[in-house]
């Protein structure tokens, strides 16, 4: 199948902290990967290099054939088809929910306000929220604020979807709704690039998984070969921690 | 029904100087007001230009916006005041100044850096997810700003822009020195002329009082409307 997305001898310092030190991986469409690992082992970092939120210091990212660290792409086309879900939801306090899902269509791709809510309603409705397109993002709880900001990246028809932790801020009665959309995402064949803690998630729906820890990607395989049968001993030993 | 000694009080409040200096020091307040509103309309532009040129990945427009907010904030308004109308004069910038230009030349620009500092902090005080999710849906740097980051800061900015413009109002009274007939200014050629400093400037003082006073409830109400 076509490769979505290649990270080729990914760098990425942080002024004299190196973060990233060289991670090799190549993401098919319609794959989903998830990436665990203990904090500061650079998961987040690598996600972000994926949409161009952290300038790679060296190596290359390509993304649906087109090289981010060439310094000719037009960055923000690139970034309207990678969708971006962040740990804190980072929803617009000062739009409606609607105004929230639209705004990317009407200003990236010049739809009308009219064009654009044809698209948001129904994605609404698919994330359970279309009850509360009027309502301010303050009124909503953790779960439904992740999941407008879902249909927020949705609304851009991406062909690739990152989560940065999207789980990790929410009360725990509430994750279920959210892992819920996203697994009806994986279904429907979206190609997804997730970090998380949620192992049962990673478990369930993951394709693929990477184990990342100190700015390397230490051992990846199906979800079946990390969770029962890890060779690595960072694995095991993390491993033995979360589960 | 009022007799005689009524009608006297009435009279004597009448041509008391308590109310005679009143027309003279209208005329000035027109005058206070026009340099106020416009010094920090054209302020708010200039503060709004330095206080995202503080914030600018450019290292030369930093050091200008910086250099500029340091220097008015590091000298006295009256100096300040007194360059702008003395010291360019026509041999040094080829024109002349008038009076009330020079007034609202020297409130913009005063204003101009506390502005900046206001909306520096203002536009800081944004979280930084805020960017990078508008970012994230592919808007470029500038619709960013102007759909995600200033609307939020703007909100922000109300109460100190509030208290600027107390701040500018107060200070028209210094353009006084140089006979402009602002409010102050009047006054004192209302007492000179009939030697009631006490009275002209009680009624000066009550006046910037019927502003600022309204002004500051005004703006206390709206920071727990606006809840910032």
């Amino acid at each position: 199948m076509y490769n979505m997305i290649t990270a080729k001898n990914l760098h990425k310092s942080f002024g004299s902290l190196q973060v990233l030190k060289g991670i090799n991986v190549t993401i098919k469409e319609k794959e989903v990967v998830c990436v665990i690992g203990p904090s500061g082992s650079g998961k987040s970092t690598f996600l972000r290099c994926l949409n161009a939120l952290e300038e790679v210091t060296s190596g290359e990212v390509i993304i649906d054939g087109k090289n981010l660290t060439d310094c000719k792409i037009d960055i923000n086309a690139v970034r309207s088809q990678v969708g971006m879900v962040f740990q804190h939801f980072n929803l617009f306090p000062h739009m409606t929910v609607l105004e929230n899902v639209t705004l990317g269509p009407i200003k990236v791709k010049g739809m009308t306000k009219a064009e654009a809510e044809k698209i948001a309603i129904p994605i609404l409705e698919k994330v359970g929220l279309s009850d509360k397109a009027k309502v301010y993002p303050d009124s909503l709880s953790g779960g439904q604020k992740q999941r407008v900001a879902i249909a927020r990246s949705l609304a851009m028809n991406p062909k690739v979807m990152l989560f940065d932790e999207p789980t990790s801020a929410l009360d725990p009665e509430l994750v279920d709704d959210v892992l819920k959309v996203m697994k009806d995402l994986a279904k429907e064949g979206m190609t997804m690039v997730v970090v998380t803690h949620e192992m049962g998630f990673a478990r369930e729906v993951g394709d693929r998984v990477l184990f990342m820890d100190e700015g390397i990607i230490m051992e990846e395989g199906t979800p079946k070969e990390i969770f029962e049968n890890p060779q690595n001993p960072r694995t095991q030993g993390f491993l033995s921690k979360v589960l | 029904m009022l007799g005689d000694e009524g009608f006297f009080m009435i009279d004597a409040i009448l041509n008391s100087y308590y109310i005679q200096c009143l027309p003279f020091l209208f005329k000035g307040l027109v005058w206070t007001l026009i340099i106020t509103i416009g010094g920090l309309i054209l302020g708010f532009i200039l503060g709004a230009l330095a206080g995202m040129g503080r914030l600018s990945k450019n290292r030369i427009i930093r050091a200008i916006c910086t250099v500029y907010v340091e220097v008015v904030r590091g000298t006295p308004i009256l100096a300040q005041v007194l360059f702008i109308y003395y010291g360019l004069t026509e041999d040094v910038i080829g024109m002349n100044i008038d009076k009330i230009t020079a007034s609202i030349i020297a409130i913009s620009f005063n204003a101009g850096a506390y502005i900046a500092e206001i909306v520096r902090g203002a536009i800081k005080s944004i979280e930084k997810g805020q960017h990078e999710a508008g970012r994230s849906i592919g808007l470029s740097q500038r619709q960013t700003m102007r759909y995600i980051i200033w609307p939020q800061a703007f909100k922000r900015m109300i109460p100190p822009l509030g208290n600027q413009f107390i701040i500018s109002l107060k200070d028209t009274s210094l353009f006084s020195v140089i006979a402009v007939g602002e409010l102050l200014y009047m006054g004192q050629q209302f007492y000179n002329l009939n030697f009631a400093p006490f009275q002209t400037l009680i009624m000066v003082c009550i006046i910037y009082l019927c502003i600022t006073i309204p002004t500051s409830l005004y703006l206390r109400r709206l920071e727990r409307r606006l809840d910032v």
